[in-house]
């Protein structure tokens, strides 16, 4: 479904991601662990299209198509979905307003009839249910006065309702205590089918015991230096980055 | 339900085109001639078949004009205006003036129907099925410089609500004109008022008995038609004790290269324990990218609550004209009366806008809130100016002012200026000001979920102003959530 070639990206002249090949299939999870620097967000804005991430070198093809070139609003609507490792608060918007006016964007996007107020509120009612969030949930401003659960659970709910094709979470498990991550991490199972590929941007092995992964890569200095099954995971929690050849402050 | 259908379809309309209003119709004027003199003071009273005392009135104000200097002290960039190359009358050739909607000239309702404006409630005025419900607005239109129909009248007649053009007021109910016209605003008043008494053509006048609550919006229309003719319409709304009235004002104008001016005046007046909602969403045509044409604006408003618990409550959407210089102001004189102010003002381009409220707290246990919403874009100037006044006597008295600016791109600019002078140490005046920019954050945010950078300012946009559009009825709300994006196309990359 993605193929990354050779991408190389850099922030503000600094390059940080040097070469990295990663190929992922429809219905696979993939897992990319790496210490704190080694270009692990910049992957995921890059492959969102965010501003100031500029693609010096290589490409990506998405079911075929080149998504270097798409607008991110573009890739949002063509399937891409990137969960925030630090959601964004928009103040005066309601979760309800902005999850209707991102949903009917998308099926604009794609010739689909827009949703009306009732059939988005049926659709969003049973995902919010699903994670365990409340209808007052919905009323409040996007991730305003959120705590960090409940902005986490809100990016899955997104996720659940925009029902991307392919999703890239973002440290999704960091700031999360052992309930809330079982909720998330459910949330995505919920997501784990044979037409969408996942990919877990993690730290920390912790969240791949709720979320297994069919294949787990080691990034570091803008590459991928390992790729292993899930037990690679366990032997790094085991022996740490250094092990690697990685240096855990670079 | 009529009502709802006539708001989507104004919506659809709205969201079609960037400034939609732009056309301009083909009806055979009757203009005074060119220039501002006695003559055209007399021209226009004349024409209007005005008594001696409003005469004599507007004659007192056009010289008192005379001896006046422009004020300057706006923060407002623009060429100086020749009062002399304008027209000051001009009224669409009638032969006998309409007695119903069937007799207005059926151009005239086209244009009105362009605009989207309810103003053809068939059914009701006819009669027929459902006319015993309570329609949802009223609308008074003002084409230019005479306003052309009045629906609803004979409902409101029957409550003793007087709603109808001024000029009519003055011949049906001239104790009541008398009574109220420049008691609140003087004719002496500023620059701008000062010129409205003397060449006011025509605007909307509202009574509302005692012990009445008006069962339906009422609304005006204005529009700017013929070519260089200056808009002046003076506007009065009396509510007597214990009364209610929600008065919806919108502004559209044609496209057009020249600067139009337009300088109203709106009078409102509450007694004991009356209220009126004054709301008002203004889109006149802010020029082109380059600051060519649009209506520049110098209105004053100002309301008196006359009466003990009585209250006045501005709202306003500003998204047009090139040039903006409004305060809609609450002089509360009545004990424990109140006062509030809820303003969304966005420029772009080369669009300036100077305003804000004035509050002049002078009887007991006074309250008034402010909520200010500046939002700028392109190469636009966006000024907050206010003042909260406590007088001596204002024991107890209580404002509270929250001023928020947004800036979008870094060639806008936000200013505040806030002016607060209490004589009376039991009151008690909070302010509060924020400043932010639109961040890349959110915007990023927003398009990853798949809104595009237009929709993303839009919403952005909206959430920032939702105090103040939640202030608004229902029906404009809609109206005004789509205008905030509208106005703002193009500011973003």
């Amino acid at each position: 479904m993605i193929e990354i070639k050779n991408l190389h990206v850099t922030v503000a002249d600094k390059p940080i991601l040097k070469g990295l090949n990663l190929s992922i299939g429809a219905g696979e999870v993939h897992a990319i662990m790496g210490p704190n620097g080694a270009g692990k967000s910049t992957l995921g804005y890059a492959l969102a299209g965010r501003d100031g991430y500029e693609v010096t070198e290589g490409s990506v093809s998405y079911n075929g198509k080149d998504l270097l070139d798409m607008e991110p609003d573009e890739r949002a609507a063509a399937g891409v979905f990137l969960a925030f490792q630090y959601p964004v608060e928009i103040p005066g918007v309601s979760n309800t307003t902005f999850l209707k006016s991102a949903v009917n964007s998308i099926r604009r996007a794609r010739s689909e009839k827009e949703l009306d107020a009732m059939e988005f509120l049926k659709l969003i009612r049973a995902k919010t249910k699903q994670l365990g969030m409340t209808d007052e949930m919905l009323k409040r401003a996007v991730n305003v006065g959120f705590s960090g659960g409940e902005k986490k659970r809100n990016e899955v709910l997104q996720m659940a309702v925009l029902d991307p094709a392919f999703c890239v979470l973002d440290e999704t498990d960091s700031g999360l205590d052992i309930d809330a991550l079982r909720i998330v991490a459910d949330g995505v199972n919920a997501l784990r089918g044979p037409d969408r590929a996942i990919l877990v941007i993690t730290h920390y092995q912790r969240l791949l015991d709720y979320i297994v992964p069919d294949k787990v890569h080691v990034l570091a200095n803008g590459r991928i230096v390992r790729t292993g099954d899930k037990g690679l995971a366990l032997e790094l929690e085991e022996k740490g980055y250094a092990e690697f050849g990685v240096d855990e402050a670079a | 339900m009529a009502a709802t259908l006539e708001t989507a379809e104004q919506v659809r309309a709205v969201t079609e085109q960037k400034y939609k209003y732009g056309f301009f119709t083909d009806i055979e004027s009757d203009t005074a001639p060119k220039g501002l003199s006695e003559d055209t003071v007399r021209f226009i009273s004349a024409r209007k078949e005005e008594p001696e005392w409003l005469l004599e009135w507007r004659l007192k104000a056009y010289r008192h004009w005379l001896t006046m200097e422009e004020p300057n002290w706006g923060k407002l960039g623009y060429p100086p205006i020749d009062y002399q190359d304008a027209y000051y009358y001009s009224a669409p050739k009638v032969a006998n003036k309409p007695k119903s909607l069937d007799e207005v000239d059926p151009e005239l309702l086209r244009t009105y129907a362009k605009l989207g404006i309810p103003l053809k409630e068939q059914a009701i005025l006819a009669g027929v099925e459902g006319a015993g419900d309570s329609p949802s607005i009223a609308v008074d239109a003002v084409f230019d410089s005479v306003s052309v129909a009045t629906t609803f009248k004979k409902n409101l007649e029957e409550k003793g609500i007087i709603f109808c053009p001024i000029s009519e007021a003055v011949q049906n109910h001239p104790e009541l004109v008398k009574k109220y016209m420049g008691s609140v605003v003087p004719y002496s008043d500023n620059y701008f008022a000062t010129l409205n008494s003397a060449v006011f053509t025509d605007g909307s006048f509202v009574y509302i008995p005692k012990g009445v609550r008006c069962p339906m919006e009422l609304s005006t229309y204005f529009r700017i038609n013929a070519k260089n003719t200056g808009q002046f319409e003076r506007t009065l709304i009396i509510a007597d004790e214990g009364s209610y009235v929600s008065y919806l004002e919108g502004c559209t104008a044609p496209q057009r290269d020249e600067n139009q001016l337009h300088a109203a005046v709106v009078e409102l007046i509450t007694h004991d324990d009356a209220q009126i909602k004054y709301s008002t969403v203004q889109n006149w045509y802010p020029g082109d990218e380059n600051g060519k044409g649009g209506i520049y604006n110098f209105v004053t408003k100002r309301g008196a609550c006359r009466g003990k618990n009585s209250k006045i409550s501005w709202t306003q959407v500003e998204t047009g004209s090139a040039i903006t210089w409004k305060y809609p102001s609450c002089i509360l004189q009545g004990d424990n009366s109140v006062g509030e102010f809820y303003s969304v003002a966005i420029t772009n381009n080369r669009q300036q806008a100077d305003t804000g409220t004035k509050m002049i707290h002078i009887g007991k246990n006074t309250k008034s809130t402010i909520v200010s919403k500046g939002i700028s874009a392109g190469k636009a100037q966006n000024t907050y100016r206010g003042l909260v006044k406590i007088l001596p006597k204002a024991d107890g008295a209580r404002n509270f002012t929250q001023c928020d600016s947004l800036l979008i791109g870094d060639k806008c600019g936000a200013h505040t200026v806030p002016y607060i002078e209490s004589r009376n140490r039991s009151a008690r005046v909070e302010h509060e000001a924020t400043t932010a920019k639109i961040s890349e954050d959110q915007m990023f945010y927003c398009q990853q979920r798949g809104l595009s950078s237009e929709d993303a300012v839009s919403l952005i946009v909206n959430g920032f102003c939702k105090e103040v559009l939640k202030e608004l009825p229902m029906e404009f709300a809609v109206e005004a959530q789509k205008l905030v994006g509208i106005s703002l196309e193009g500011s973003v990359g």
